[in-house]
């Protein structure tokens, strides 16, 4: 992948594409940034697909080029899930939009307790992107994609004029096969469960944050971005319907998706800060800034609602697999406060972790 | 108005006629104008709000007012319950300013 | 963090608080002007652990939140305008002026852009010559300095298409007005320390006399404000009326004298108007004769804004000490994070956010009914 200069956004790819890495890059080279005609569906959109995405995405059901792709699934119910994908700046410290694109559609099917199996692929991209930044992406695509043993089986291409988009947006939609037995849901969590969460928090957002423009920052700071469909087949094959609840605390980080299951499930959760894990740096970073890392994004990370006696067993699952190596069990769901998210503090303290308005922004008092 | 962190001064230049320092906040680094602490060096602390190093952090200073805090109370539970009260009294100049006369520490 | 996290020690915190309980035998009330030391109380639960007989009351010490309506609109209309670049602190992105917020104006097509440090607002002025580059100046004393270079090198480098739009108030007269108001309950106040840590601590003796209140320098961190409010405690049991600084490895009786020079070549002292409260006397700066030039309301002459405020919104109440916010009829229901109507309940340090957001005084019936409004974006 070539060089990701950091600075001005937006960030710029800073070698010349090396096509040799291409599956077949003729005859692209000669349009080095993407034009209305890509969009078209006509021959410079159809050389897209042959010379671009079908070598990066590889699978029977694609190299049909049909308008809709033909499927095998095995009979019982189906979870499907769609995401927009509109991050700036494109590329990141950990990862590209594309990771983000393949991994968030394939975790939501999975914190269903589906197993992901094929995803779309839609870019609307704006007339003037740099084809290498392009296949950039489409290439991480690719790999994500075969690093969580699903396929991306169809797709489309929409052009839109300069200055009428951000580069490029990426909308994912994906079905999964639940597994049976298995019923989680927002709504399921009960008094006494345990709460769980995969590993360290606020990773993604400030991977994000330290290339901001205005806000950037030197740090080891990494996007979390991963797929998480792997570890969690292990939690359940080991848990089963002890699990109840899952979600990956993505935009508004781990508070809102707290609140969320609290307001669903009618429950209140107490959660202790001091077993909360979070990276120095990250710390470090939202201290600089002002920012709460209970409300900082993550792409890597799960949180589960298990019933007590299982949470033991789930938590050693999550340390034995290479993403969840910092998983800790972080609070408990009660009966009292209702709907509410409270946290110990440090001080020995309680205080209410609201909902958040809109993003969270750094503050300077 | 306020948020003000200690950092760690890594190296200081001169950027655009002002006096930059690296200065590395528990793992993120970021350029500080130092124009207004014109005493620290590389390895000292530093206080840094929005981008300005306002003032050198005294590290003696910082340790002895730990020890201070981390001695407050300890005599007293240390003591069984009934004893209490006695070392409450017997303990008392463990706060500053044991005959009012405090104006530092 | 080294210099932090030591004094974030909770151990430590519970035996500060038992100590203070311990020396506790009659109430008093405690007043932290400043807006960050208030968030710190509320975020870490400090006033959970004090004696009963300690009420903290919280001060104007939000400089988001005492920012003079009409300028907030002023910001409004330029940032609104073709051609300007609007920078700001992210603090001031939804204080609502009469009709919206920065937010909304971005969201209508305005270049409104979030900054760590104002330099970073020069920078863009010289990178975009065709642009006006305009920095929103608010703050205490803390964050003037860095105003006041980032204008100083403004001129220097002979930018031309960069101005600041000023709003800086100062801790001494806010001091003076709180103690000098009719129904004042204040009876000590816990300094800004890092106000301090530019300004010194010289300008308190003599309010101290006056007004016979123990005045303490404090720092942020939970050991830094329990050591505050323990020295304070000791003072007004002892009936003793002096100032104290608790917050020794970062501020000094002199202050920083290299930004006190600074500002005193880049500022001159003015009567200011705060939100909610009022004109107080010499309470603020402005840009010096020198400087006026990078003013940006002379600049832009903004003029034709209809300004009102919220007949509900008691910020000022609030703001003096006068009422808690959940003593405002409007708290928690025409007026919540989502919907403010002032800014304390905006502003990260206001008052009112503060309290919301950290559930002190919402049943969890209230919050859930509430949370009907509080999607996250």
């Amino acid at each position: 992948m070539p060089e990701i200069a950091k600075g001005e956004a937006p960030v710029v790819i800073k070698d010349a594409p090396d096509f040799s890495n291409w599956s077949c890059p003729l005859p692209l080279v000669g349009y080095p940034t993407i034009v209305m005609g890509h969009g078209g569906g006509g021959k410079l959109g159809n050389e897209l697909v042959e010379h671009l995405f079908v070598p990066a995405f590889r699978n029977a059901a694609l190299e049909n080029l049909g308008d809709a792709a033909v499927l095998n699934l095995s009979s019982g119910r189906l979870a499907m899930s769609t995401d927009s994908f509109v991050v700036q700046p494109l590329f990141f410290p950990g990862g590209s939009i594309g990771e983000l694109a393949v991994n968030g559609t394939v975790n939501d099917l999975a914190v269903s307790g589906a197993i992901p199996k094929y995803l779309s692929a839609s870019f609307i991209l704006e007339e003037g992107f740099p084809l290498a930044q392009l296949a950039a992406i489409v290439e991480s695509m690719g790999k994500a994609a075969a690093s969580a043993g699903v396929q991306i089986v169809t797709g489309d291409t929409k052009v839109v004029e300069r200055g009428h988009g951000d580069g490029c947006y990426i909308n994912t939609a994906g079905v999964g096969v639940l597994r049976d037995g298995i019923a989680v849901g927002p709504h399921r969590a009960q008094a006494g469960d345990a709460i769980l969460v995969s590993g360290t928090i606020g990773d993604h957002g400030m991977a994000i944050m330290s290339v901001r423009e205005g806000l950037e920052f030197e740090s080891q700071i990494r996007s979390d971005c991963a797929a998480l469909n792997g570890m969690i087949s292990d939690v359940l094959d080991a848990a089963g319907d002890a699990v109840h609840a899952m979600r990956d605390p993505t935009r508004g980080g781990l508070a809102s998706t707290l609140n969320e299951i609290a307001l669903a499930s009618g429950v209140g959760i107490a959660i202790d800060e001091a077993r909360l894990p979070i990276r120095t740096e990250v710390q470090s970073a939202c201290e600089l800034l002002g920012l709460d890392p209970v409300y900082v994004a993550n792409e890597g990370k799960a949180v589960f609602f298990v019933a007590a006696d299982a949470a033991e067993r789930v938590l050693q699952v999550l340390k034995s697999h290479p993403l969840g190596r910092d998983a800790a069990q972080i609070g408990r769901v009660t009966a009292e406060h209702p709907r509410m998210l409270v946290a110990r503090t440090a001080m020995g303290a309680n205080r209410v972790i609201a909902q958040q308005i809109g993003e969270q922004l750094p503050r300077i008092c | 108005m306020c948020l003000a962190i200690p950092g760690k001064v890594e190296e200081i230049t001169t950027e655009g006629g002002l006096r930059v320092g690296r200065v590395n906040f528990g793992g993120v680094v970021k350029r500080v104008c130092l124009d207004y602490v014109p005493e620290v060096e590389v390895g000292d602390y530093t206080i840094v709000h929005v981008g300005f190093a306002l003032s050198k952090i005294d590290e003696d200073e910082a340790l002895r007012t730990l020890e201070v805090f981390r001695q407050m109370g300890v005599l007293e539970e240390e003591l069984s319950e009934g004893d209490v009260v006695f070392a409450q009294a017997a303990v008392a100049p463990q706060s500053a300013c044991p005959d009012g006369s405090c104006s530092k520490a | 963090m080294k210099y932090l996290t030591e004094f974030r020690n909770g151990e430590i915190a519970q035996r500060m608080a038992r100590e203070i309980a311990s020396i506790t035998t009659r109430p008093w009330k405690i007043m932290e002007v400043c807006g960050g030391q208030t968030h710190s109380i509320i975020k870490n639960g400090i006033d959970q652990m004090l004696p009963a007989e300690i009420e903290m009351i919280h001060g104007p010490g939000c400089p988001v939140c005492v920012t003079p309506l009409e300028l907030i609109d002023k910001a409004l209309a330029i940032a609104a305008q073709p051609g300007v670049i609007f920078c700001s602190f992210g603090d001031m992105l939804r204080v609502p002026g009469t009709d919206m917020d920065l937010f909304q104006v971005k969201g209508a097509g305005g270049d409104v852009r979030v900054v760590y440090s104002p330099l970073d607002s020069v920078e863009l002025a010289a990178k975009n010559p065709d642009k006006q580059v305009v920095f929103f100046g608010v703050g205490f004393e803390t964050t003037a300095p860095a105003n006041a270079m980032t204008v100083h090198v403004a001129k220097r480098r002979g930018l031309k298409n960069f101005s600041l739009l000023v709003s800086h108030v100062l801790v001494p007269p806010a001091i003076e007005a709180i103690m000098s108001s009719p129904g004042n309950r204040v009876q000590a106040f816990l300094l800004a320390g890092h106000v301090c840590s530019v300004m010194g601590y010289w300008e308190y003796p003599p309010v101290a006399e006056k007004f016979g209140i123990p005045l303490v320098v404090t720092g942020f961190e939970p050991l830094d404000l329990l050591d505050g409010i323990r020295r304070a405690v000791i003072q007004l049991e002892a009936g003793r009326h002096e100032v104290e600084n608790a917050y020794e490895r970062i501020v000094t009786f002199d202050g920083n004298q290299a930004a006190q020079k600074m500002l005193s070549e880049v500022f001159e002292v003015t009567d200011r108007a705060w939100r909610g409260i009022g004109v107080i006397p010499k309470s603020g700066w402005r840009l010096s004769e020198a400087y006026r030039e990078f003013d940006a309301e002379e600049r832009f002459h903004i003029t034709g804004i209809h300004t009102e405020e919220s007949a509900l919104c008691r910020a000022g109440d609030v703001l003096r000490g006068a009422i808690k916010p959940a003593e405002c009829a409007a708290f928690g229901k025409e007026c919540t994070p989502r919907h403010p109507l002032g800014a304390t309940m905006v502003s990260s340090e206001g008052a009112c956010a503060a309290y919301y957001n950290y559930g002190r005084f919402l049943s969890a019936e209230e919050l859930a009914t509430a949370g009907s409004g509080l999607t996250h974006a």
